[in-house]
């Protein structure tokens, strides 16, 4: 109901306030400006009680559909969200240094982000030395995951690993978890990098495997894990790499609902019950600078993603309704400019992304223009978490955006320009179709050139960039170093050594079944944990997938 | 007769994926009146050397967001030992201070740090695939 925000006021006397300010407004100087946010709005310098759904069925309340506000009753009031640095790097042993710092640290959820080499589905004896755990750790078999989480009781932390299909990083967590007599029913994780469309659209390093097959081996992986890791989130819907290639975030959210009803879709196809696989599908995103913008992007994608669960897959369990998601704050907004600025933007970014009510947060460093981020650059994003929380009492109260006129208006507009994304996509027969016409990789592009160039015509201040600008010396600023050759030269050794003293027909037979399984209709993902058991390395299960299901490569759109 | 375009190479080897800097330079470098030969990533050393002698190109971009830039000095070797000398090498993307210091030495003509105006690049490897053109010619060493 468009009710005044004040009702002491006669509505005729609000109509003639509101006349009032339009005239003075429209005197003061900067009137004519127009202002859109990057989704393409136009943002209006002013919002009163009339703008907005106002409709009180779609605010409703946290923790109930559809969620505008929340997903949970108690938000970040009840409990904080997961603060969930990504780490990674270096060889098994640095990594569990690392982990087992920053568990002592009272972390109580973990990830592990793989080398570039690992991503590309290979060991590290098949590619060059320099390029071994720079970008994050390099683990290839079972002896390496047990180095990796050497003391780490994986019966009570949550892991979330960056995992690409064929999930080798999982299988190789199952042998170990197998070893140490942990039931795999006790394992709680995302397989972070599961969602093949977003890596065939945007972020090709960790597409490994075609198109068609990398769809078909992550419902396998959907369906085992609902089976026999039921605690596991399988998939992570990203949205992360889209917006960071330049998608708006409008653009970003509807092509990852887009790719959530494809892979949902996908489930119910082979007879699953979706109030069994929802609850288990997770959601990951960018959270750029465009603070209002973010903010409605996650309210307004919370309340699609809960309509569509609910009438468009038929879920009848309110877990399967919810828009679970981790956010990732943007690092194309960074700047090499000015590094010690990165600080300010990660705040503003965080902000965004705990008032837009998400579960799990990791904040960027501000050298990561430079390198792998250091101790000190990685403390400080910690920091920036509990400052935000503790001390500027940002939890405090649930959605303590909800009912700002512009909040709430933003939140419509934004639904609006999501819609109408989905229905282009749904028009060009799904996510699937629409990214192999490339549909989805041209809008893409289009944004990024055409934001670029507003950075370039300077309609859009980058500070230190295009505004602001100050001389400065590069290296005053510390860089991470590159893990020690020698001992990444021991590391490989040691992979190799791993190859020569295993049982190799043990091995080779595991390889052997995981083909006939890929070549067949049987789920391959039971054979590629036995493989990994039986002694094939990440790399062999890899190449053996590759030969069967081809080698993932992108379209090349410019 | 209008003279040739500057014809560039814009690729990325190793093995990371990120291409929204590749793709933006190309587009970019385009639109300025170049002739571009895009590559998606993970181009093998030997693949680009092949290419710059088939395209005759004048200048390479390397665009490295993940450390890939490290084994540009393998490329500057392989360009070498094909007698490609006169092709100019331009490295884009996230490299360390150090990191620029050794590509410089390796051969590398300029490396470009996010920021970078693309109107900036665009001249540089105009200027740079001019000076190519003249290594190819004769005109200078």
């Amino acid at each position: 109901m468009n009710q005044p925000a004040a009702p002491w006021l006669a509505e005729t006397e609000f109509a003639e306030a509101e006349r009032r300010w339009r005239e003075a407004f429209d005197a003061s100087p900067g009137a004519g400006k127009r202002i859109a946010n990057r989704s393409g709005i136009e943002v209006q310098p002013l919002y009163a009680p009339r703008d907005g759904s106002g409709a009180n069925d779609l605010l409703g309340f946290p923790g109930e559909y559809p969620y505008t506000r929340g997903i949970y009753a108690s938000m970040h009031r009840g409990r904080s969200w997961t603060q969930r640095q990504l780490i990674g790097l270096g060889t098994p042993e640095d990594y569990n240094a690392r982990l087992k710092e920053i568990l002592a640290h009272g972390a109580s959820a973990i990830s592990l982000i793989p080398c570039n080499s690992v991503y590309r589905g290979y060991d590290a004896d098949e590619v060059p030395v320099e390029l071994l755990g720079t970008c994050g750790t390099v683990v290839n078999t079972v002896h390496d995951m047990e180095l990796a989480f050497d003391g780490v009781p994986l019966e009570s932390v949550s892991c979330a690993l960056n995992d690409p299909s064929p999930f080798t990083l999982q299988a190789l967590l199952l042998a170990v978890a197998k070893r140490r007599g942990i039931a795999w029913t006790r394992l709680t994780g995302t397989s972070n990098q599961s969602d093949c469309l977003s890596h065939f659209v945007a972020n090709h390093m960790f597409f490994r495997l075609e198109l068609a097959g990398a769809r078909r081996v992550l419902t396998d992986h959907i369906e085992f894990c609902n089976e026999h890791v039921p605690a596991w989130n399988p998939l992570s819907v990203v949205g992360q790499h889209m917006q960071q290639a330049g998608g708006t975030p409008a653009e970003a959210m509807a092509f990852t609902l887009c790719s959530a009803i494809q892979y949902a879709d996908d489930c119910l196809a082979r007879g699953m019950d979706p109030d069994r696989f929802l609850p288990r599908f997770t959601f990951f995103f960018d959270i750029s600078i465009s603070f209002f913008e973010e903010i409605a992007k996650f309210r307004a994608g919370r309340r699609i993603w809960a309509k569509l669960a609910r009438e468009r897959f038929g879920a009848k369990d309110p877990k399967s309704w919810r828009f679970k998601f981790h956010g990732q704050t943007s690092g194309v907004d960074l700047t090499r400019q000015q590094p010690l600025n990165n600080i300010a933007r990660v705040t503003a970014q965080a902000m965004a992304g705990i008032f837009g009510g998400l579960q799990s947060l990791h904040t960027d460093g501000y050298d990561e223009v430079f390198s792998t981020p250091t101790a000190q650059a990685a403390r400080i994003a910690v920091a920036t978490q509990n400052i935000l929380r503790e001390e500027a009492h940002l939890t405090d109260v649930i959605d303590p955006l909800g009912g700002s006129y512009y909040v709430e208006s933003l939140t419509d507009s934004m639904q609006e320009k999501i819609e109408a994304i989905i229905a282009r996509i749904d028009a060009a027969g799904g996510m699937y179709q629409a990214v192999q016409q490339g549909l989805v990789q041209r809008m893409i592009g289009e944004s990024a050139f055409a934001f670029q160039q507003s950075v370039e015509r300077g309609e859009q201040t980058v500070v230190g960039v295009n505004a602001y600008k100050v001389d400065e010396n590069p290296d005053e600023y510390t860089v991470l170093d590159y893990p020690d050759r020698a001992q990444m030269d021991a590391h490989v050794a040691r992979v190799r050594e791993y190859k020569a003293r295993r049982y190799e027909a043990t091995a080779r037979k595991g390889l052997d079944a995981l083909a006939r399984a890929a070549q067949g209709k049987d789920n391959v993902m039971p054979r590629i944990v036995e493989a990994a058991e039986a002694g094939a390395t990440h790399g062999e299960i890899c190449a053996t997938l590759r030969r069967e299901l081809g080698f993932g490569q992108p379209l090349t759109i410019v | 007769m209008a003279e040739r375009p500057p014809k560039v190479i814009v690729t990325k080897i190793g093995f990371d994926g990120h291409d929204r800097g590749s793709r933006v330079v190309a587009a970019c470098l385009r639109d300025a009146g170049m002739e571009v030969v895009y590559t998606p990533p993970w181009q093998d050393i030997a693949t680009v050397v092949k290419l710059a002698a088939e395209e005759d190109a004048e200048v390479i971009g390397i665009s490295s967001l993940a450390t890939d830039h490290r084994l540009v000095p393998r490329l500057m070797d392989a360009l070498r030992a094909a007698g490609l000398d006169d092709v100019q090498v331009v490295v884009g993307g996230i490299v360390p201070p150090k990191d620029e210091r050794q590509l410089l030495e390796a051969g590398v003509a300029r490396v470009f740090h996010p920021g970078t105006a693309l109107d900036d690049i665009a001249a540089e490897v105009r200027t740079l695939a001019a000076r190519s053109r003249a290594m190819k010619e004769g005109a200078i060493e």
